[in-house]
């Protein structure tokens, strides 16, 4: 075996009585890890002088499909060019792999429009996507509204136990990841407002700002912008791996909306829970506050803890529950909606779940300056 | 045949936790034999392929390939032994955001070092030999349940792997495409000497083109017969005959 050298290729234009015929050697080993040569070389040699070509093979020592698809590729140009092929020396095998090859014929797609665009044809499809993506969207909002008003006429179906799992999965179990935040969030605002109330004497007014801004705006936008992160992207890769399975299609063929059985239980599990977690983020953040005011700015216990049940009104209370709510109905328009849009592939879910977040968290902007607005006008 | 067999698989025992799905598998795969694996649905024949390519680790019992221990390999010898072999899943498990050109070539790309020219040669000419000619560019989503399959066969030979493990090649093809997919797994083991192990229940290829077999009962779950599927068919075990007649004799 040692010392034989990889492939070897010999042309040979014929003479006399083959003249027009190009004869070419095949020697040595044909193996795909020996490395191939490039038929292109050979290409060349196939001009309009050569009429048929002859494979020879009487030094083949090895072959695989190295040599099969180096044959294959010359086949093909002769097949262009119209030149004949005899292969009639080649290992029985091998003609009989090359004529199983070409027994099918080649399929015929669609061309496609593939390859690089310019800037501007990209720009274009991204408008053109956008714009088809608006309807789509207001589309989905639609199914999901009939479908909140069949649940309240009580015709909407779907298991009881996937809400169950929902709540689960989007309220206990992000407490973690919310406390962390809220206390961070808590502790940064009371020692950045403390340092400034400080110059003007007020410090006990810290408790004011720390509640007010945790319970009416902080904790919700926070839990809002985590759970976006942590369910929207969840909902957006199970509908979306459903999409791939053909799972939804299943649902869709037995007459079970989707929306329904997979939307709904999904929309009503953040619409529960969100608000509960802004409620549990509020009083972390405020806790945080009461350890930043009474340990760094002397601040008595009782003294922050009276201060904040008078910041507190229950309008406060409202406004950072409805905005939970809203948020919670946000994410999870969200994570369905790219979900449900999901194309075919592992790539195509990954795409789901980003889209969901940046989604999500636009939507959360925009309600959150809305509501901002119009509580502001209502003197709320 | 060879002192040392090619394959071999001594008490092999598979089970997913207390559930034992096959026991006491011992049987023999030599060079250039097209060894049929059958049984009902759910006796373990994916189970076994998955302990046989290294997916899974069995219970109990060895798998030899050349007389090395698999499974008590260390994990580059692991990784070696398996680059001799090319697995065509159930399922075709094609990588879906990659195109069956690609699908094909990462293999080859990855172990030959070849130039991407002629990577596409052999690809194209895989999938020639599959009957996919002119669908390099599909991605795997775009394509039919039988044409998956026949993509992930061409994906399972790229590298022209010296064993060939097929889970139900078959299934979701239509009769002559099955032929011909017959024919090229006899073609493959004929001119390139390919070992190949079928998962399958198409009565006509287990009888046209295997020359060996084990029949994995889901009862008893154990193997209750090998050798030719022929023989089997004339004088094997009764369950075995009446599972290659489609129930026709008991
Ligand atoms: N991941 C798994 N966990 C538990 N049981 C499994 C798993 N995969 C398969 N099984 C069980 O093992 C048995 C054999 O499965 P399989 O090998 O896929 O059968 P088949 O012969 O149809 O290919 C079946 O009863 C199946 O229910
Ligand atoms: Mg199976």
């Amino acid at each position: 075996m040692g010392g034989e050298a990889a492939w070897r290729l010999a042309l040979r234009p014929g003479e006399a009585d083959s003249r027009g015929t190009l004869f070419i050697g095949l020697g040595g080993r044909w193996r795909i890890d020996q490395g191939l040569p490039a038929p292109e070389s050979l290409k060349d040699k196939l001009d309009a002088s050569v009429h048929r070509i002859r494979f020879e093979a009487g030094e083949l020592v090895e072959w695989d499909s190295g040599l099969l698809s180096f044959v294959a590729g010359i086949c093909r140009a002769c097949a262009e060019r119209g030149i004949a092929v005899d292969d009639s020396e080649l290992p029985l095998g091998a003609q009989h792999l090359l004529a199983m090859a070409r027994a099918v014929p080649e399929h015929k797609l669609a061309a496609r429009n593939a390859g690089p665009q310019g800037v501007f044809a990209q720009v274009g499809v991204a408008t053109q996507d956008f714009l088809r993506g608006a309807p789509q969207m207001l589309g989905f909002l639609g199914e999901v509204t009939l479908s909140l008003l069949r649940l309240l006429a009580g015709r909407a179906r779907f298991r009881a136990r996937d809400l169950w799992l929902e709540i689960e999965e989007v309220g206990p179990r992000a407490l973690p990841i919310v406390s962390v935040i809220s206390f961070l969030v808590g502790l940064i605002l009371a020692y950045l407002g403390a340092d400034q109330l400080k110059l003007v004497g007020a410090q006990i007014f810290i408790a004011d700002l720390v509640a007010i801004g945790m319970v009416r705006e902080v904790g919700a936008l926070m839990t809002g912008i985590i759970i976006a992160g942590r369910t929207g992207a969840a909902f957006a890769a199970q509908l979306g791996t459903m999409q791939v399975n053909e799972e939804i299609d299943a649902y869709k063929t037995l007459g079970i909306s989707a929306i329904d059985f997979l939307v709904l239980p999904r929309m009503l599990a953040l619409m529960l829970m969100v608000p509960l977690l802004t409620l549990y983020s509020g009083f972390i953040g405020m806790l945080a506050g009461l350890l930043v005011s009474v340990t760094i700015f002397d601040i008595g216990v009782f003294e922050y803890y009276t201060e904040t049940l008078r910041a507190l009104e229950f309008k406060q209370f409202a406004v950072g529950l409805s905005k939970g709510t809203v948020y919670g109905a946000m994410i999870a328009f969200a994570g369905c909606l790219r979900g449900m849009q999901c194309g075919r592939s592992a790539e195509a879910v990954g795409h789901a779940a980003t889209s969901a977040v940046v989604t999500a968290i636009l939507l959360i902007t925009i309600a959150a300056s809305i509501m901002t607005v119009v509580y502001y006008q209502l003197g709320i | 045949m060879d002192a040392v067999p090619h394959i071999e698989v001594r008490d092999l025992s598979m089970a997913y936790g207390d559930f034992i799905v096959q026991s006491g598998l011992d049987f023999v795969v030599n060079k250039g034999d097209i060894f049929i694996v059958m049984g009902g649905n759910g006796c373990g024949k994916t189970t076994l392929m998955r302990a046989l390519v290294g997916l899974q680790r069995p219970a109990a019992g060895s798998v030899l390939y050349s007389g090395e221990d698999f499974w008590n390999a260390t994990a580059d010898e692991q990784q070696r032994l398996k680059r001799r072999l090319g697995i065509l899943f159930q399922g075709g498990a094609l990588w879906s955001s990659l195109t069956l050109a690609e699908n094909v070539a990462l293999p080859i790309a990855e172990y030959t070092g070849l130039p991407a020219a002629r990577v596409d040669e052999i690809v194209a000419f895989k999938l020639a030999l599959v009957g996919l000619a002119g669908c390099e560019d599909l991605y795997p989503a775009e394509l039919s349940g039988g044409m998956k399959k026949r993509a992930g066969l061409a994906r399972a030979m790229a590298l022209d792997p010296e064993i060939l493990v097929i889970d139900e090649p078959s299934s979701g093809l239509d009769p002559l495409t099955a032929r011909r997919l017959d024919e090229l797994i006899v073609e493959l083991r004929d001119s390139l000497g390919t070992t190949i192990v079928v998962v399958t229940h198409e009565l006509a290829s287990i009888l046209s083109i295997g020359n060996n077999s084990i029949y994995l009962d889901s009862e008893s779950r154990r193997m209750i017969a090998t050798g030719h599927p022929q023989d089997a068919l004339k004088s094997g075990h009764p369950k075995v005959r009446h599972f290659l007649t489609r129930g026709g004799t008991a």
